[in-house]
């Protein structure tokens, strides 16, 4: 290991404090990646504690484990974790770390941008957080929001919201909306911008495409959302009326503004899980993707094409047949860019040499899981069958499906996938395949069954159920489920954290990859590069490994 | 374990990129549209709801000098930026100057018409939909205009610390891009408010 | 097995969808099962046998027909699918108003359902009864869909998709159900602390019942002087509760004028009997924690001859 390279164990000599003020103030792309992916890891523990305990509280009717008023917490306090604590920052971790290391570039646009914009996310986190402490404190059981994590008007009027909990909820979010539009700035700048010569936009790394498209997503659908809730704050404190219905508000302005972010909301987080998928099922297929411009192209279909159909989530609330019908469309038509990259995927495998170490495991999961995922989604983007299916437990299970099976399982194969270049080690393949076990057979007993009981009537966001329903034994089912998915995040944490001390020493490229950041030392540099590479197609190092027959040849 | 050395045959690649300062302009510009675009939405959509209280064809009166005012410091700041490109630091500097006084008279117009309503007309933010949707649309962008104001008159003190040299105009074009969109909110502002939701 | 399962439609809005809904899973579920196919079959057929050989296979980049074929088809069962929705959302969103139909104006409180029929002069509480819809004549229900304070949603699987109840926001939606008994549902769009307890009753009965009903709903009790009347009237209860032909004109809580004919109380929370009304006016947090009914504090005394009372109301 040369003398430059970042070691993450620094000698013994240096104090404890210099070591956490150097990582406090970093603006180096890598260790900010690595302070945002820890952040939503440790934020995935507090949201996954929020769904166990509701799980308890739904494995039999008129159970009594919470109250209503602590139950309504944790769904509010579980989505909004997930989305903008856990999902949003392991997206931007990644992003952070990998797109300049893939572009040939030694840091981000803007590093000062990029410190601001995690403490700024951090910040939103604590605060949140902190509602649980504020205002009555332990004793009144606290005043974590419980309006849902779409907050949706009048409930979070002054009148109905009495305290502070909904403030929390607005500012937490305003406060990480400001580290999401920096990181996006970042993103887009750096790869506009700071691409190595000869690596044309046709050249870049469908990682980096699915990145570039995601941060625009951000952009044109955070900004949205800091605006509802600016106008929120006006109301709840300035004596406004944006949504107060007593003074001729409307309650469905509300829904359009947030699901006009919420929507894109969605595809911000599945584009890198997809951009996760793209660069490992070719690497262990040993085959380059399939399709790399219909993958763009389709990347940016989806993204136009998610502005708009964010109507289909107020298919019940009584706009007109003519703007239903509408939203009916343009939710079918995203299902077509989406389902060409599976197919793409697919593809690829196709006539491949499938290796099946831990990070192709989970992308084949992935694969099936959001297969059935966007199915589901087929279903709901019927506008009738949402009457019946909406709100209720069948959409739960649709979002999990996306979310969980879909992009958490990319993320996973990506955690696998790239711990050799972060940490300079190898993980524990046996541990990593216990870890997908366990997760597999839990996400499947939670998340399949769950669509049983929104077939047949039970709503979302309910304390309790009645024993006459015949819901009984499902969510008996769905609540087992979790003991299993929480031991596999067991095995993985100990897995990173095992391998990370005692793991095997990991070369440049343990998986005999392809992309620019697999040049480089395990971990980088500081500096990543002592010389900007330059590059003559998609897969630098393939041509590298493979001279009597590089890829220029036949892009 | 050194890295491998990527990098292909030489030949004369002309790599040329947009600047990032640049394409952070933009982007930042594009989040700040999204922003207002709902505001703006917002305010049309509740023209003509209020149950209660002053109408805008009651209370609102266009303020053109004001809008002159702001409009024409786009055309000021754009020839401080060319006389800036050019080496020529003092003209720069009254141009830019000129650029924050009209600016300044813009939000100074702001608060006069703003006490005008709230003291002459018994309009407040609480007063109706009307009175909440005028004072969040014009005051976020009175806001911008601060902000906008505060950059500049940063760049001012630069100029005025004789630490600012023809190197720097592609900075201080990029900033004057963030002025220029404020503007040209306030175009579509003006048009909302004054015009369209009368 | 469940009263409330989207598949056992008893009215013709369900009856819609759910036909709708045979045509949109069996088109999913072929989808499924070829590429479900395809993929495990690359998973198992791709497998590298090659050991650690390195040796790389053949790297195919892509194919234009492929990708129109994949391209083409979707779009075509996408359109397919579009149509038989539309077709759909027509049908329930623009049905016509028959001359029979019944008018009932649904409004949704935290967390209770207020039902006013306007042509027949009733208000009631939610148990919300509607005559039995012949297909070959149909009658059905037309509600509007009102709210007094926050988003509330009506849901009754077997009879009609969900409408939501938004404030300030009125909608319209309506049911024609085909079969007798006793329909369950629940508010379906979270409104509160006791969202979960607001639960719906839709009884469906035969013509004469129906008119039976709405003969008793329409009468005025007389008002008297039982102690218990006397104590509804000088405490709080009148400030939320209606009674007609008495004082008592509150609208902020359920209509009482009926209340007996009643089979639960508190939205469904709790069966109508003389121990759990006594125990939902002592101590409304003992049944439905969070409701916006208050304890009244009533001494045992009172307690007894108010409940004595509301059972006098049929």
């Amino acid at each position: 290991m040369s003398a430059n390279t970042i070691a993450l164990t620094e000698s013994p000599a240096r104090p404890l404090t210099l070591r956490l003020h150097e990582w406090a103030t970093t603006v180096d792309h890598k260790r900010l990646g690595i302070l945002y992916v820890l952040y939503g890891l440790i934020f995935l523990v507090l949201g996954g504690i929020e769904a166990t305990i509701m799980r308890v509280q739904l494995i039999r009717p008129h159970n009594d484990f919470v109250s209503p008023e602590v139950f309504n917490r944790m769904f509010t306090m579980h989505g909004t974790t997930m989305i903008f604590f856990v999902a949003m920052p392991l997206v931007f971790g990644f992003a952070n770390y990998l797109v300049p290391l893939m572009i040939g570039a030694r840091d981000m646009a803007f590093p000062r941008l990029n410190a601001f914009s995690f403490w700024m996310t951090a910040l939103g986190g604590l605060l949140l957080y902190f509602s649980f402490f504020g205002g009555d404190g332990l004793y009144g059981a606290g005043s974590a929001p419980d309006v849902g994590w779409f907050a949706y008007a009048p409930l979070t009027a002054k009148t109905f919201s009495v305290g502070h909990s909904t403030d929390f909820w607005t500012l937490s979010l305003l406060s990480s909306g400001i580290g999401s539009i920096g990181t996006a700035i970042n993103i887009i700048a750096t790869i506009l911008s700071m691409r190595c010569p000869g690596m044309t936009l046709g050249k870049m790394p469908l990682l980096v495409w699915l990145n570039l498209v995601m941060a625009g997503l951000v952009i044109l659908a955070v900004s949205p959302l800091s605006a509802a809730q600016l106008m929120l704050i006006v109301d709840r404190y300035l004596g406004g009326h944006f949504f107060d219905t007593q003074a001729g508000g409307s309650a469905v302005i509300w829904m359009h503004f947030f699901w006009i972010f919420g929507h894109p909301e969605v595809y911000v987080l599945v584009l890198p899980a997809f951009a996760f998928a793209s660069e490992i099922i070719p690497v262990f297929s040993r085959k380059a993707i399939f399709g790399y411009p219909v993958m763009v192209l389709a990347t940016i279909a989806i993204g136009f094409i998610g502005m708009s159909v964010w109507a289909h989530h107020m298919f019940t609330v009584g706009m007109s047949a003519g703007a239903n019908t509408f939203f009916v469309l343009s939710t079918m038509a995203i299902a077509v860019p989406t389902g060409i990259k599976i197919f793409n995927w697919l593809a690829t495998m196709w006539g491949g040499h499938i290796r099946f170490a831990t990070p192709m495991l989970f992308c084949v999961a992935f694969l099936f899981q959001f297969l059935i995922a966007g199915l589901t989604g087929v279903t709901l983007a019927v506008a009738p069958l949402d009457w019946q299916l909406g709100n209720s437990y069948y959409v739960v299970a649709h979002f999990h499906y996306v979310i969980v099976g879909g992009i958490l399982f990319c993320i996973f194969a990506a955690f696998y996938y790239w711990f050799p270049k972060v940490s300079g080690k190898l993980y524990d393949e046996a541990l990593g395949k216990w870890h997908f076990w366990l997760f597999v057979i839990g996400f499947h007993l939670t998340f399949d069954f769950m669509h049983v009981p929104g077939i047949l009537g039970m709503p979302r966001r309910i304390y309790t159920y009645e024993p006459d329903r015949g819901w009984d034994t499902w969510n008996l089912i769905v609540t087992i489920g979790v003991v299993f998915q929480a031991a596999g995040i067991l095995v993985f944490a100990a897995n990173l954290v095992w391998s990370y001390f005692r793991g095997k020493r990991a070369g440049n490229d343990p998986w005999d990859a392809w992309t620019l950041e697999w040049s480089t030392s395990s971990p980088p540099p500081e500096y990543n590069y002592a010389e900007i590479p330059s590059v003559r197609s998609r897969r630098p190092l393939w041509d590298l490994k493979h001279p009597e027959d590089p890829d220029w040849r036949y892009e | 374990m050194g890295a491998i050395s990527v990098s292909a045959p030489p030949g004369n690649i002309e790599w040329q990129l947009p600047s990032r300062g640049r394409v952070g302009m933009y982007c930042l510009i594009a989040a700040e549209s999204a922003i207002f675009t709902i505001f703006v939405v917002a305010y049309l959509f509740y023209i003509g709801k209020s149950l209660t209280g002053p109408k805008p064809s009651d209370v609102l009166h266009a303020p053109i000098f004001y809008t002159i005012c702001l409009l024409s410091s786009s055309l000021t700041i754009h020839v401080a930026v060319r006389r800036l490109s050019a080496g020529r630091i003092m003209a720069f500097g009254f141009w830019w100057l000129l650029t924050i006084v009209l600016g300044g008279v813009f939000l100074f117009g702001t608060a006069r018409e703003w006490a005008h309503l709230i003291h002459d007309e018994g309009l407040t933010i609480s007063t109706n939909l009307f009175g909440t949707t005028y004072y969040s649309l014009v005051g976020l962008h009175a806001f911008h205009v601060t902000m906008g104001l505060l950059a500049l008159i940063a760049v001012a003190a630069f100029c005025f610390a004789s630490q600012l040299q023809r190197e720097d105009a592609e900075r201080v074009e990029i900033l004057s891009m963030y002025w220029h969109f404020v503007d040209a909110v306030w175009v579509i502002v003006f048009t909302v408010v004054y015009l369209i939701g009368i | 097995m469940s009263p409330t399962n989207i598949f056992t439609p008893a009215s013709t809005p369900a009856e819609s969808i759910f036909g709708l809904s045979i045509f949109v899973l069996l088109t999913v579920a072929a989808i499924f099962v070829v590429v479900f196919s395809l993929l495990a079959y690359a998973a198992v057929r791709f497998r590298n046998k090659h050991g650690d050989d390195r040796s790389e296979p053949a790297q195919v980049y892509g194919s234009t027909q492929v990708e129109l074929a994949w391209t083409v088809i979707p779009v075509l069962i996408v359109v397919a699918l579009f149509l038989a929705a539309t077709r759909v959302i027509l049908a329930v969103q623009n049905a016509p108003h028959p001359p029979g139909a019944l008018e009932v104006t649904v409004t949704g409180h935290q967390y209770w359902w207020e039902y006013r029929y306007p042509g027949l002069n009733i208000v009631t509480a939610n148990e919300l009864h509607v005559p039995i819809s012949d297909p070959a004549h149909p009658t059905p229900t037309f509600l509007t869909l009102l709210s007094a304070d926050t988003d509330h949603s009506f849901w009754v699987p077997r009879l009609g998709g969900k409408t939501d109840l938004i404030p300030n926001h009125p909608n319209h939606m309506w049911i024609d159900p085909h079969e007798k008994g006793l329909f369950l549902g629940q508010c379906a769009q979270y409104c509160g602390t006791q969202h979960a307890k607001m639960l719906l009753r839709v009884y469906v009965q035969t013509r004469e019942d129906f008119d039976r009903w709405v003969h008793e709903q329409q009468q005025t009790p007389q008002a008297g002087a039982s102690v218990g009347e006397r104590v509804f009237r000088s405490t709080a209860c009148v400030n939320c509760h209606t009674v007609s032909g008495t004082p008592a004109k509150g609208k902020f809580g359920p209509d009482l004028t009926h209340l007996m004919t009643r089979d639960t109380i508190a939205a469904g929370a709790a069966p109508n009997t003389p121990e759990t009304l006594r125990l939902w006016i002592k101590n409304p947090d003992a049944i439905k924690p969070g409701s916006k009914m208050p304890a009244m504090g009533l001494s045992d005394h009172d307690l007894d001859a108010v409940t004595a009372y509301l059972e006098t109301l049929r």
